[in-house]
């Protein structure tokens, strides 16, 4: 145990926290992502949306050995639990670090290799928060441009997206989310000791790759709907339960 | 050549600095930057003025004394160059030269662009060494060392300690020095025995001297007159999370009863 305190108080085993806590965030949003694109699935059957059941299994998944939405509720918890570490180690780091030059240069220091993405990830982190409170709102609560459709993820999202508001906040979102990831998901090696020289480039161009792709498939949905790609909903939501009772 | 410098002066830690300007001509391109300087000095004794401090030793790139951000970069524009190392052909005539100290809340300004650079020293004290018994000198050759595990401490062991690495740290952050003096001896077979316990000491006081942390930017490689890599940083950071997280497992002691 005091060994753990050693390390939760140095700065590199912050930091390390930070890394794990990360690495932890970006799989989420792997999985996230590969929901998403079920809106691009073929219907399963007339006015029956993948995505919707999709939505549902989420609840559901780990029934009957546990009652509906355990297994949902313990991944939001280890989720927002990773997201608290990862949001207090980094405000403990950067109060440190402001500290450690507390008289600024005059001169403009050079940035020689900090790359936009790296000197921006206190801004770019800060607004993810703001992202995640106002997405939530929005999908998960259905507080925020309210959507009538109750449970249907589907016609959530072809409502929502018609708006070229909507549509516009989640592309700069989502450009915000790919920056933050273009340092990060390299950074995340190199503070956990896993860079090496041998593979430094491989991890560089695997969080180029990650930030990309991240960013281009997350905003395909949104895009979709828009461009008006995707047809409109039907009252979908007892069609999809006939549809499971069939099954 | 001339140029006009602009340059931090300020008596003593607890007066208030500032930047001033000085005109200084007569220079020629083959003269280092401190050679300038003392051009510049020799001339405000001549005013009558205080010559600028600055602190410099062996002038060769080897002693790590020489500390000035040129321009706002740590040792000037060269690469892997200190300041006693930079020519003024490397600058156009007639520029404009803005020389700062070093700043970072470790590294105390005694005067002008001298900074007090001892919380290096007492890192160093903390684990930067290895423990042998006197006695006779052992055969040199007695443990053999495959020649890249050599050449690598050896990258690290270049480090002189300048504190290019924490002025060029937007964090003010001394991992890159700290990473290599932990690595040049833990690589080796001789630093093996305190490998673990030397990282964690060293980090430890690394960060009682008020130094930042580390954002991987690699800020500091890019500065390093010894071009030492971040990769080392990478090695630290491995080290430090197996002697906290893995090591030293306590085993002693008997298995009580509930
Ligand atoms: C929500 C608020 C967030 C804030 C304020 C934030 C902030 C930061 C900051 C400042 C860093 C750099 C830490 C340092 O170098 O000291 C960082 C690193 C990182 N963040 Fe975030 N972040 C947030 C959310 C996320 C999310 C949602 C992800 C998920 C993909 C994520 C993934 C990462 C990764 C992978 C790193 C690299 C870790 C490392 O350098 O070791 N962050 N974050
Ligand atoms: S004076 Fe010795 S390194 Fe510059």
């Amino acid at each position: 145990m005091q060994r753990v305190g050693t390390f939760y108080r140095s700065v590199i085993g912050k930091k390390a926290i930070v890394a794990a806590t990360g690495a932890i965030l970006l799989a989420f949003l792997v999985f996230h992502l590969i929901g998403n694109l079920k809106a691009f699935l073929p219907d399963p059957a007339p006015g029956v949306y993948d995505i919707d059941l999709y939505s549902k299994f989420l609840r559901t998944v780990g029934e009957p050995l546990f009652p509906r939405t355990t297994v949902l509720w313990t991944i939001r918890c280890v989720l927002l639990v990773a997201l608290g570490l990862h949001i207090a180690c980094v405000v403990q780091l950067a109060k440190q670090n402001r500290d450690a030059r507390p008289v600024a240069y005059i001169h403009k220091p050079a940035r020689r290799e900090a790359t936009p993405s790296a000197r921006w990830m206190l801004y770019t982190g800060s607004f993810l928060i703001l992202f995640i409170v106002l997405h939530l709102l929005q999908f998960t609560t259905g507080t925020l441009g309210s959507t009538g459709f109750g449970e249907s993820v589907y016609a959530n999202l072809y409502l929502a997206f018609h708006k070229l508001y909507f549509v516009g906040f989640y592309a700069v979102a989502m450009l915000i989310l790919a920056l933050h990831l273009f340092h990060g998901a390299w950074s995340l090696f190199q503070s956990l000791g896993l860079d090496n020289p041998d593979r430094n480039l491989g991890l560089r161009r695997f969080a180029m790759a990650v930030s990309i792709g991240i960013f281009l498939a997350f905003a395909s949905v949104p895009a979709a709907f828009y461009s008006g790609l995707m047809q409109a909903p039907k009252p979908a939501a007892q069609l999809t339960q006939q549809f499971e009772q069939q099954r | 050549m001339n140029f006009t410098l602009k340059i931090w002066r300020q008596r003593s830690h607890s007066e208030p600095g500032q930047m001033v300007r000085y005109d200084v001509d007569g220079v020629t391109p083959g003269m280092s930057f401190l050679e300038m300087m003392d051009l510049l000095n020799e001339q405000l004794t001549v005013g009558g003025e205080e010559p600028v401090a600055f602190d410099s030793d062996c002038r060769e790139g080897i002693c790590g004394m020489c500390s000035m951000v040129i321009n706002g970069q740590a040792h000037g524009p060269a690469r892997a160059t200190t300041t006693c190392q930079l020519y003024m052909r490397q600058f156009e005539d007639g520029e404009e030269i803005s020389v700062e100290p070093w700043r970072a809340a470790a590294f105390p300004l005694l005067r002008d662009l001298v900074v007090d650079r001892s919380a290096f020293d007492r890192i160093m004290q903390a684990g930067g060494y290895i423990s042998v018994h006197s006695g006779p000198k052992p055969e040199p050759n007695s443990i053999p060392i495959e020649n890249a595990l050599a050449e690598e401490a050896l990258d690290a062991a270049c480090c002189i300690g300048c504190g290019a690495c924490v002025a060029a740290c937007p964090n003010g952050a001394a991992m890159l020095y700290t990473a290599a003096k932990v690595s040049h001896l833990g690589i080796l077979p001789q630093g093996q025995p305190e490998r673990y316990t030397r990282v964690t000491r060293m980090v430890a006081q690394m960060e009682h001297e008020g130094f930042g942390s580390c954002r991987n930017y690699a800020e500091c490689e890019a500065a390093c007159p010894k071009e030492i890599s971040i990769k080392f940083i990478g090695r630290m950071n491995r080290d430090y999370l197996t002697a906290t997280l893995r090591r030293p497992i306590k085993r002693d002691g008997p298995m009580d009863s509930q």
